[in-house]
């Protein structure tokens, strides 16, 4: 059943893989991000009590949604890692860790940015903030683990652990709003029932949803593929990769 | 089979053989507890000693200073073991390396979660909190140090190759900490107001069992990493 991932395993077939769809990625995160950004910051309705500045939402929901994303992610590939001792998984956690950081700080820095308009204040302590600071944190260990080695592997294998023990972190972060009943205000579009946003102002939140999501995977595999490289240096097909290119140029 | 018998009989061999290697080398053991008490002696001479601002903020100072000197001592819990082979003799053996490890996360925290049970009323009273606060503070140190000692050693394991490991296992056990110190310090400060501390006694409690349980399972993953 799964013998057609059998030949990513290798990382030359994981690099043409990789190269052959970045540019659809590319393609895609442009168009959606620029509807969406567009859409969302320009056109959709103000809100009736937040006004104009209820705007952020558009950039601050998809990156803190793709800030546990990418973390899952990084966590699943940790998981192949050190299951299946499939070293393209394990090149994939320093591809996404700073992706995943990157969007975790996004989140962060809007999230601060709404919060002075609306509760009077750039950060309170509440169960959702403090929780994604940890995000953060948690992206930074990962990181600074996976260096911290001298051998390549083992680091990447501590890393993969780690992230794989942070995952705990998720839930906590999402059922927060929903746990304490603090100043973050509750979920606006990832639970069952209807969502409780009209609709002028959900069709641009999903397009910039699909927009961050096309985007994280854009990065992390353009990453990626510097990472296939690097660990292949000395191997024929990555000399053959990087020769072309220098003729090309 | 008597290997059922022997995963058992190990694991207390390996009980006492830490304890007595402690007893050996108190210092190590003390050492990490006099550094609590001194953090714990900065802040009112940093503060200012207000009997009121003390007992405020007393749950949280008490806390972090528990957190900190629980990192204190993971440096060594693995590595001298690691240094002289007995940790590979350990993961060579047949009897599940997972629970093999759990012993010495159980003398870690009879070493150093315990005795700060022990020293909570000496800390409650030099920050002059309440007696009702002390026993929920007890409570929540009993609770809580066990998931400290137990996602402290998959930190002390993940940098068992690394010669200056030290800031790092702060660096990524920190965060997970973060949990376990909210909680702690609500139930803390609700006991002060008179407030129920079933609530967060019960997570704490859960949240002990859950990283006592599993935690063993990422240490000896981490330790098997190590040793090639």
């Amino acid at each position: 059943m799964w013998r057609w991932l059998h030949p990513y395993a290798k990382p030359e077939a994981t690099y043409r893989l990789v190269d052959r769809l970045l540019p659809w990625f590319a393609a895609l995160t442009i168009i959606s991000l620029a509807v969406g950004m567009i859409w969302g910051l320009a056109f959709a309705p103000a809100d009736y009590q937040q006004g104009d500045s209820y705007r952020i939402i558009y950039i601050h929901v998809p990156s803190a949604i793709f800030s546990m994303g990418a973390y899952f992610g990084m966590a699943v590939m940790g998981a192949i890692a050190l299951i299946w001792q499939i070293k393209t998984a394990e090149w994939s956690i320093p591809a996404i860790a700073p992706v995943g950081a990157a969007m975790t700080a996004i989140a962060l820095f809007t999230g601060a940015i709404w919060g002075k308009p609306m509760w009077g204040t750039w950060w309170v302590w509440d169960a959702r903030l403090t929780s994604e600071l940890i995000l953060l944190f948690l992206y930074v260990g990962v990181m600074a683990l996976y260096y911290a080695f001298d051998d390549q592997r083992t680091g990447a294998k501590a890393a993969a652990i780690l992230a794989m023990v942070g995952v705990v972190n998720l839930p906590i972060i999402h059922y927060s709003v929903e746990w304490w009943n603090t100043l973050h205000q509750g979920a606006t579009i990832t639970k069952f029932e209807r969502p409780s946003i009209a609709t002028s102002m959900l069709w641009p939140l999903l397009i910039s949803l699909l927009g961050f999501m096309l985007l994280t995977a854009t990065l992390v595999m353009m990453r990626f593929k510097n990472e296939l490289l690097r660990h292949e240096l000395h191997r024929p097909w990555a000399q053959k990769v990087l020769g072309t290119a220098q003729e090309a140029d | 089979m008597s290997s059922s018998v022997n995963s058992t009989a190990l694991w207390r061999s390996v009980l006492v053989r830490d304890l007595r290697i402690a007893a050996r080398r108190r210092s190590d053991a003390l050492n990490p507890l006099l550094f609590l008490l001194m953090v714990v002696t900065l802040f009112p001479l940093g503060v200012g000693p207000g009997p009121d601002i003390l007992a405020r903020i007393a749950p949280g100072i008490i806390w972090v200073a528990a957190l900190l000197a629980t990192l204190l001592g993971l440096d060594r819990l693995f590595k001298d073991d690691y240094n002289d082979g007995s940790l590979e003799q350990l993961c060579l053996l047949s009897q599940p390396l997972a629970f093999t490890l759990t012993a010495k996360v159980a003398a870690h925290w009879l070493l150093s979660g315990l005795p700060l049970v022990i020293l909570s009323p000496v800390l409650a009273l030099l920050l002059n909190l309440p007696l009702d606060a002390w026993w929920a503070l007890a409570l929540t140190l009993l609770l809580g140090t066990p998931a400290l000692s137990a996602l402290g050693a998959i930190g002390a394991a993940l940098t068992l190759q690394l010669q200056r490991g030290g800031t790092l296992i702060s660096l990524i056990l920190l965060p997970l900490f973060i949990p376990l110190l909210i909680f702690a310090t609500s139930a803390v400060e609700n006991a002060g107001m008179g407030l129920a501390v079933h609530g967060q006694l019960a997570i704490l409690a859960a949240i002990s069992v859950l990283t006592v349980t599993l935690a063993p399972l990422a240490m000896a993953a981490a330790v098997r990493m190590s040793m090639n």
